[in-house]
């Protein structure tokens, strides 16, 4: 199997000999024998590219796509329009590395500039960096923007998606600095708990609206709690709830993250996702990562960099305030033309239908004894409620019928979620399925 | 070059100017905003903040390196040049005028070189 | 070219059927929670978004565009198969918390991915987590940690990394609570032993290596260096930017190392995608196999499960499992090289390199002229001093050859770096096309100097001007009205 090697045995010789060499092991001939690896790996033998697509297709088939979702938890299956696959496939796209040749990459450097410029606009925040590895570690990184000598406790809403309180607490923990959990109340962040909990050494107060529970959290008192005592607002957001809900900005927030794997990118257990970041001005010189500016060239023409490199690890090294290295540049372009193709009407339209989709299901299954909402509060397009049998059960006779139920919580509870891609019929077939388990 | 008469220098291309007892301006020398190139970015202390001698201040930034400011001196900082954070330019195009910091309360110095022995110590440095 | 938001606004296509839900049964948003100012999004067809982006594409330059010698990014060929599978819907719609039995194909991924890296790197457990290679950094180093801590050691406060190291090692290292002792390189190029000695006491919690090195050396003093650094009680641990020219050859695990990170999208032929998605998955020896993150795939009674229940975990780094769909890329990859074809690869990565690094040696000096792995770099130190010609300008002149530069200014210890990583799937023709278009900017750069500080001459934009971006940032694009 010659795998992806271009050179012909002819070719390869003629190279050695250019060298001196007889042989490719004399490549590594100063190399001592005592760390050489003698036995062949441990490992199948090469194979074709279609045995390897039949292997790949038989370990694929080992899953199961469930045809109905009603389970989000932080990842969500949304529309993905054709233009989507077609643009962010292109060859050019896919293989480039990361900018730095301005000259040669004005295309990938212009697709950032946008998306930054929607990223503002989704969160109402003025500056956005190139993006991060996803969502939790975007909060990560935003709690460390907030930390400085003297305010180093980070306060986390215990209401956030699990994942991002825990990915929040190893990075600040890591770094010496403090977690404290805000306790959560009838679904939403007790902020009456919040008050007594800052004090001069508050750094940050983090809240996801939606939170976990589907529940849209009061950003807006939270912020002029944290501000009184100077502590930062982290606000963790839903991509399609700023289409509809109070933006960051409009609250008070300092700094907006956020998954962005619902603008355009599948499910793919798990990743690649997105992590967006938004910040004030004033905190612009904090923020992590890769960001793109627009400039001149020698010509005078208007073209882009990356900069305010001089932040980043590879100038400031162990100075630096992230060693964030790469952005996740694909998943990006994704996000800009899933949302370049929707326009503002169609992403008002997604949020839309969600929401309402949402409300129509929980108040039908909640309907159902046994199944009463846990909560009372707004929700965006998830949302808690009970069950009757063990959920575990009930989740495997839904997945009999090709339905993947909600997600099981502790006190044998359900957190559901409905998106554009329910149909009424789905939803309704779903009711159908929980009445009889009610009964 | 033309460093004036009236500052004293460190050997890590400040300069100081003395204001009143025990008060000093710092800047960045003409010979270090040439070796840094255009100048992008100025990180600088807070006032109240403590400075402390042959340790970093702030730093200045060019678009590919970043490079520790030294303080010269022991002391508080009582102002800072804020105009700075606008337009670092302002060190490239006149350096002596672009001063950064000033320290009060000064309890400890470092050694100092007039203009002319900088002048010497620049050339051994070029 | 104009941004989305310049164009003139046309008719957005209808992307979704009108909602099903009966107008009667709509629950009205409350009006005190709604949004005040509208996001202003693009309002464009469908044509003309897809012309949009097919501009943008026209001025990109990726691997299938020409050489791409960048140093340290590994830039070989992106094989198409591995994006077909990984666009299968039986990867692609699953939802990460699936009940288990119906991930199973999932699973079994990371399970072949790890089971085979392992093999390849001589470890014993990996986790694919980290998203990237400063994210895996950053959790092998959150691993170390905790081992000192586990065993009650409170005093390994360093990391040790060389100067000639890639700037994430200390930048993580700082991030995961550790202080950073650089450490010069001795004048060849590799670890100085006696240095390295005097930095090893019982503060070290471990050293950060790349070996090869950013100077495209393998470290000849490797188990000297693995030695000194356990003898005083600390790990080591290996940058994996680097694998590509030892895989199947040499492994990491039998050189000393205890912790490693590999760059799937570099050494596992995984597309950079312009800045991302990587992977960064982290590998350790037996010992260590308890702190990685959770959760951690396990086989149990026939079938894989997550284990969450890892109570010396460092935690999570990352929401769910990691960058999963660039681990099936990397799976394709194993299965279509194997146990033949991996160290194949690493070899023709060596030779390509040592080629390219004799042609153009006829015109250029080297930094360290040593027989290299991957990569070699020159150092344009003298050609500055005689013809006022940078790196930089060698670099830019390249574009105009239809070539992707070097990496520029990296290692930092060899001033007027370029480092060159010509990758094991160029051919001949495009190494000695290379090797003539240096040579002849090199003659350039006597003749005409002034030609190549202009250059490039023929792309689409020209040297922007960096130092006016960073003082005066335009981070968005704002709207006249």
């Amino acid at each position: 199997m010659s795998g992806y090697l271009p050179a012909t045995d002819v070719e390869r010789d003629e190279m050695l000999a250019a060298l001196g060499l007889s042989n490719l092991d004399a490549l590594y001939g100063h190399i001592p024998d005592t760390v050489k690896r003698v036995e062949r790996l441990s490992i199948p033998e090469g194979a074709s590219e279609l045995e390897v697509r039949r292997k790949m297709e038989a370990i694929a088939a080992k899953n199961t796509v469930f045809p109905t979702v009603f389970r989000g938890a932080g990842a969500y299956k949304h529309y993905i329009p054709a233009m989507v696959g077609a643009v962010t496939s292109r060859e050019e796209f896919v293989t480039a590395y990361t900018p730095y040749q301005a000259e040669i990459s004005q295309g990938i450097l212009q697709s950032i500039f946008e998306y930054q410029t929607m990223i503002c606009e989704l969160t109402g925040m003025d500056v956005s960096n190139a993006s991060v590895y996803d969502g939790a570690s975007a909060a990560a990184e935003a709690a460390s923007m907030c930390r400085e000598r003297k305010r180093q406790t980070v306060l986390v809403s215990a209401a956030a998606h699990p994942d991002t309180i825990r990915v929040i607490t190893t990075y600040t923990e890591a770094a010496g600095a403090k977690v404290v959990m805000i306790p959560h109340k009838d679904g939403i962040t007790d902020l009456a708990a919040l008050e007594p909990l800052l004090d001069e050494e508050s750094a940050c107060v983090y809240i996801q609206s939606p939170n976990f529970f589907g529940q849209i959290e009061d950003w807006e008192e939270a912020a002029r709690l944290a501000h009184g005592q100077k502590a930062k607002l982290i606000a963790g957001c839903n991509p399609f709830a700023l289409m509809l809900y109070r933006s960051p900005r409009e609250c008070g927030a300092d700094i907006a993250v956020g998954e962005g794997q619902p603008l355009g990118m599948p499910l793919s257990f798990g990743g690649p996702y997105l992590g967006f970041m938004a910040c004030t001005d004033a905190m612009t010189r904090k923020l992590p990562g890769r960001i793109v500016g627009q400039t001149t060239d020698l010509d005078g023409k208007r073209c882009f960099v990356l900069t305010l490199q001089a932040r980043e690890q590879h100038i400031r090294r162990e100075k630096a305030s992230s060693n964030v290295c790469s952005n996740q540049a694909h998943c990006a372009l994704t996000a800009s033309v899933y949302l370049a193709t929707m326009g503002e009407q169609g992403m008002t339209e997604v949020a839309r239908q969600c929401r309402t989709k949402a409300h129509y299901a929980a108040e039908k299954i909640s309907a159902l004894p046994g199944f009463e909402l846990a909560h009372q509060g707004e929700f965006f397009h998830e949302f808690v409620t009970g069950c009757p049998i063990p959920a575990g059960e009930l989740n495997a006779r839904l997945a009999d019928k090709g339905i993947l139920g909600g997600l099981p919580l502790e006190g044998n509870r359900l957190l559901w979620c409905v998106t554009e891609m329910n149909t009424k019929e789905e939803i309704d077939a779903l009711i159908s399925l929980l009445r009889e388990v009610a009964k | 070059m033309n460093n004036p008469a009236n500052l004293s220098y460190t050997k890590s291309h400040e300069w100081l100017e003395e204001l009143e007892d025990d008060v000093v301006r710092i800047g960045l020398t003409d010979f270090a905003q040439d070796s840094l190139g255009d100048l992008v970015f100025v990180n600088l202390p807070q006032v109240g903040d403590e400075v402390v001698v042959g340790e970093a201040l702030g730093d200045v930034e060019s678009v590919k390196a970043v490079s520790d400011i030294y303080s010269p001196v022991t002391g508080v900082v009582r102002a800072v040049n804020e105009d700075l954070l606008d337009a670092p330019e302002a060190i490239n195009e006149n350096p002596y005028e672009a001063w950064l910091v000033e320290v009060d309360n000064i309890t400890d110095r470092e050694e100092t070189l007039s203009a002319e022995a900088y002048e010497t110590h620049c050339q051994t440095e070029e | 070219m104009k941004l989305l938001f310049e164009q003139c606004p046309s008719q957005s296509p209808q992307v979704l059927p009108p909602c099903d839900i009966p107008q009667q049964e709509v629950i009205p948003l409350p009006a005190q929670l709604g949004r005040k100012n509208p996001p202003r999004l693009p309002q464009m067809s469908e044509s003309e978004v897809a012309r949009h982006y097919t501009a943008l594409a026209q001025q990109v330059f990726g691997v299938g565009s020409g050489f791409y010698p960048l140093g340290s990014c590994t830039m070989k060929y992106n094989p198409k198969i591995n994006e077909q599978v990984a666009a299968l819907p039986g990867f692609t719609g699953i939802h990460p918390l699936q009940p288990e039995e119906t991930m199973q194909g999932c699973l079994e991924v990371l399970a072949l991915a790890e089971q085979y890296l392992c093999e390849i790197t001589g470890m014993d457990a990996m986790s694919f987590q980290p998203a990237a290679g400063a994210h895996g950094e950053y959790t092998g180093l959150l691993l170390i940690r905790a081992y000192h801590l586990a065993r009650g050691d409170h005093k390994r406060t360093n990391i040790i990394v060389p100067d000639s190291a890639h700037g994430t090692n200390p930048a993580s290292a700082v991030m995961a609570g550790f202080q950073v002792i650089n450490v010069a390189s001795g004048p060849d190029g590799c670890v100085d032993l006696e240095k390295l000695q005097a930095v090893c006491d019982e503060n070290t919690a471990g050293l950060m290596l790349t070996n090869p090195n950013t100077l495209g050396l393998f470290e000849k003093d490797m188990t000297a260096i693995a030695e000194i650094v356990h003898e005083a009680g600390g790990l080591v641990y290996y940058d994996g930017a680097n694998l590509n020219p030892i895989m199947g050859v040499i492994r990491p695990g039998d050189m000393g190392f205890d912790v490693i990170h590999l760059n799937l999208h570099k050494t596992f032929s995984t597309p950079h995608g312009g800045g991302g998605p990587g992977s960064g998955p982290v590998g350790c020896k037996e010992f260590l196999a308890p702190f990685l993150p959770v959760p951690y795939p396990v086989s149990r009674e026939g079938s894989l499960v997550l284990d969450g229940e890892r109570p010396q975990s460092v935690g999570k780094v990352r929401s769910f499992y990691g960058n999963f769909l660039v681990v099936v890329k990397t799976l394709c990859y194993l299965l279509r090289l194997g146990a033949q074809g991996i160290p194949e690869a690493a070899k023709h990565a060596v030779l390509n390199a040592n080629y390219l690094k004799q042609g153009v040696a006829k015109d250029y000096d080297v930094a360290i002229d040593m027989p290299c792995m991957h990569e070699f770099v020159l150092g344009l130190g003298d050609l500055k001093k005689e013809t006022g010609v940078s790196a930089m300008d060698v670099a830019k002149a390249m574009l105009d050859h239809g070539m992707h530069p070097p990496t520029m200014y990296f290692p930092l210890i060899v001033p007027e770096a370029l480092m060159f990583e010509p990758t094991e799937t160029e051919t001949k023709e495009t190494l000695d096309e290379a090797i003539r278009v240096l040579a002849e900017i090199r003659k350039t750069a006597s003749e005409n100097p002034e030609v190549l500080h202009g250059a490039p001459h023929h792309t689409a934009v020209r040297r922007p001007d960096e130092v006016q971006a960073a003082r005066h940032p335009v981070l968005r694009y704002r709207w006249e009205d």
